[in-house]
């Protein structure tokens, strides 16, 4: 069987809720059935508001939402057949857990000794068996949250949305969460839209993620190559950590352009949205990508004077001044072979032209 | 564990300095406490109990005709009693007929068998000149009563100092001579018609307030807080306006020659010669309880909708449910504790409602809190009164406490 690639497809979608601003402005967006996609942004960007026009509790002011090569846009929200997982659970605190998963199976009349091994398989996949007669008061925020999941999926949906399902719960538990839910989604292969705002929950579950900012999607790719490979300085310094120099294309040539910094530096460059000599730019480099006494040759080398020493047990932080900027960011894996850092001296730093992108000034 | 008792520090038991230590908290408390307390002791501990034991003291006529009683203990109650129990009701009335206080008398037993009270006045009048012999024959040439032994089987029927005649009279029922308990007479059984119409109307007013407030309180909860406010003034204004303020008013509007009237004869629903009557009759009664009590359904019911999130509608619709399904299914269910809540308030304070429906009521529309008022203040039959009222009282006691089997109190929300 070959997947839909257009299984949930935005065409065109603008949403406005005053008729003044757009929230969401000419969404285009298509998911592949089976995907796991992550709306990410910062609050505000429309990720969520996206997610509540494909549940149906929003309508798109213009454009369609196809779910399936259908149009959804008519279709009340209890006909689409699309599970839910929300910010903070919404479980029916009058219902036990059993009865909240039997909820979607009872409205759609599937006979009881059928929806009782649905129930089953779904607690079993989310780890809660025995938890039935609970009622949700009685269970703790993780397991909350395992129901809301279970009772999402209970009912064999084409496509499960969650809403910032984790945000609620602490570090190590939304970590654990997380792969929880990623390999529930890999054993089922249902299709997934997960919003959120933490970039690492993205990285580190989703099959393709698409970066929100403005109402508009900046950059819609797989995680590694959203990280490496960031079209736009906001996408840059949205996800992972990012250093960057402002200036001005001097000259083009193939993989490389020469940009001059403001300090009057030339540093050669990647140049992935700068098209012409005189453009402003913005360069992004990650931390991890400049190396301290470079043993190879590279593109750039220079030399930084370290201003703060941050320790972070398994690496080191170095703030550097380097080429006028104060706020570079440096990472010292914590190995054996420690370099003398000290406050005040002076460090060369080298990286290649590759690693460092010359994005678009904003 | 050690069962060594632990020391502080200067050697006393933990136990008693944390006690010391704990002890002026207490003390301030209890003064906190205090002032609300005795309010409470004497304006209402007090008064209902003494409102409890009025309905049930029959001391009265044991004591103002000591002899008497003493005299008809032995009497069979077959024949009219003998000479020497005449006698000793003549030493018993005849001091009161002198003092003149023997007006009570003749109400008590007046309400124990008509007939008592005029035969007891023409006695009063003529005892003075009573020879001190022959006192049976005195009396029953004085007036007919005192040949009737029918009138004596009633004077005897007091002789007990507590009685709980005034709460079978609540009921239709009397004793009849025999102390058989039964029907009172046909043309005299109003109070069960009273009972029955006042939980009518507390019910009916609970059923209407809770159809009105429900959806008002829903919105309440849902619009913006900009909308909601100006919503919840508009609910809680005639909250904050005077009862009697706000009855007159409807009478204003509910008069034959009102606006409501007016209205309903230029729409052409009746002629301008058969205005219908919305006043003094259970309509007026309906109208203006509903209104008046329906802030106390809203804010219940609004204070638990508020609580209840929007995402678990979404997520009942978002699961396959309709929105009657998840209406039905989640959202009621959710604001049960605030319908318990409203519909208690509502019903109790309509059954004991009195302004409302003795200014609008009328005659068809009073309900039991009027009939009490008026034997507090025209009958003066007070033992009555507070026979009615220590029902009304045992009977909110009782809703109560179904409420509280089946619904359970702690449930309640009240904001």
């Amino acid at each position: 069987m070959t997947k839909n690639k257009e299984f949930v497809k935005f065409d065109n979608v603008d949403k406005s809720y005053d008729g003044k601003v757009l929230v969401v402005k000419g969404l285009n967006l298509d998911i592949e059935e089976g995907e796991f996609v992550t709306m990410l942004g910062p609050s505000g960007s429309g990720k969520t508001t996206c997610l509540m026009m494909l549940a149906g509790f929003e309508t798109p002011t213009h454009g369609e939402i196809y779910l399936d090569g259908k149009v959804i846009s008519n279709i009340p929200p209890h006909k689409r057949g699309i599970g839910m997982v929300f910010q903070n659970y919404a479980l029916f605190p009058h219902m036990t857990v059993y009865e909240n998963l039997a909820f979607p199976l009872r409205v759609r009349k599937i006979p009881k000794d059928e929806a009782d091994k649905k129930i089953d398989k779904a607690l079993s996949m989310v780890s809660l068996h025995g938890f039935e007669a609970r009622m949700p008061m009685q269970l703790s925020g993780g397991q909350q949250q395992r129901v809301a999941v279970a009772r999402s999926l209970v009912f064999d949906p084409q496509v499960v949305l969650m809403d910032e399902p984790l945000g609620a719960l602490d570090k190590n538990l939304r970590e654990s969460m997380q792969y929880e839910i990623k390999h529930i989604h890999e054993s089922i292969g249902v299709t997934v839209v997960y919003v959120t705002h933490d970039q690492t929950e993205a990285l580190t579950m989703s099959n393709r993620i698409a970066v929100f900012n403005d109402g508009k999607v900046q950059q819609l790719s797989s995680p590694d190559e959203l990280y490496e490979k960031p079209v736009n300085s906001f996408v840059a310094e949205f996800i992972g950590e990012n250093n960057k120099f402002s200036g001005q294309v001097l000259d083009i040539s193939g993989d490389k352009c020469k940009v001059k910094l403001e300090n009057g530096t030339e540093i050669l460059a990647n140049p992935v949205a700068v098209k012409a000599k005189g453009d402003k730019t913005k360069v992004s480099l990650r931390p991890e990508r400049a190396i301290i006494d470079p043993t190879d040759k590279m593109d750039n080398n220079h030399k930084g004077k370290i201003e703060e020493i941050i320790y972070h047990g398994d690496h080191t932080r170095l703030r550097v001044d380097l080429l006028g900027n104060k706020e570079f960011i440096l990472k010292v894996p914590n190995s054996t072979a420690r370099l003398d850092l000290k406050k005040g001296n002076v460090l060369n730093i080298g990286w290649n032209s590759i690693d460092c992108r010359a994005l678009n000034p904003k | 564990m050690s069962t060594e008792k632990i020391l502080s520090s200067d050697g006393i038991p933990l136990e008693i300095s944390l006690k010391k230590a704990e002890r002026k908290n207490k003390l301030k408390a209890l003064m906190l406490v205090g002032p609300l307390f005795l309010f409470l002791i004497i304006t209402y501990i007090f008064p209902i109990g003494d409102m409890l034991f009025r309905s049930v003291d029959d001391r009265m006529i044991t004591q103002k005709l000591p002899n008497t009683f003493a005299a008809l203990e032995k009497w069979d109650g077959k024949e009219l009693p003998d000479e020497a129990t005449y006698e000793a009701f003549y030493k018993d009335f005849y001091p009161l007929a002198i003092s003149k206080e023997a007006g009570k008398l003749y109400q008590r037993l007046n309400y124990e068998k008509s007939g008592f009270s005029s035969g007891l006045k023409k006695t009063n009048r003529t005892i003075k000149k009573f020879e001190k012999a022959n006192y049976k024959e005195q009396f029953m040439a004085t007036h007919k009563i005192w040949k009737d032994v029918d009138y004596w089987i009633a004077l005897k029927n007091t002789a007990p100092n507590w009685s709980y005649a005034k709460y079978l009279k609540g009921l239709d029922l009397k004793f009849d001579q025999d102390r058989n308990i039964i029907q009172q007479d046909e043309d005299r059984r109003v109070h069960k018609i009273l009972w029955l119409r006042t939980i009518k109307v507390a019910f009916w007013v609970t059923v209407f307030c809770f159809l009105l407030a429900y959806p008002i309180s829903h919105l309440l909860a849902t619009l913006p807080m900009k909308y909601s406010n100006l919503l919840m003034i508009c609910v809680l204004l005639p909250f904050w306006t005077s009862l009697l303020v706000r009855t007159s008013s409807w009478m204003v509007l509910l008069q034959q020659q009102g606006p409501i009237n007016d209205l309903i004869v230029w729409l052409g629903w009746a002629a301008d010669d058969n205005r219908p009557e919305l006043m003094y009759n259970v309509v007026g009664t309906f109208v203006a309880m509903t209104q008046i009590l329906l802030p106390f359904m809203v804010l219940p019911l609004y204070s638990v909708m508020k609580t209840i999130s929007p995402s678990l509608m979404r997520a009942g619709k978002s699961l396959g449910g309709t929105p009657f399904t998840a209406f039905r299914q989640i959202y009621f269910p959710l604001t049960i504790p605030g319908i318990g809540a409203g519909c208690l308030l509502v019903f109790i304070l309509a059954i004991g409602y009195y302004i409302t429906p003795a200014l609008v009521g009328g005659a068809s529309g009073s309900l039991i809190s009027n009939t009490i008022a008026y034997h507090m203040k025209s009958s003066l039959d007070w033992s009555f009164a507070a026979a009615l009222g220590t029902m009304l009282l045992v009977g909110v006691l009782t809703i109560y406490w179904i409420y509280n089997k089946l619904v359970g109190i702690d449930n309640i929300k009240l904001g």
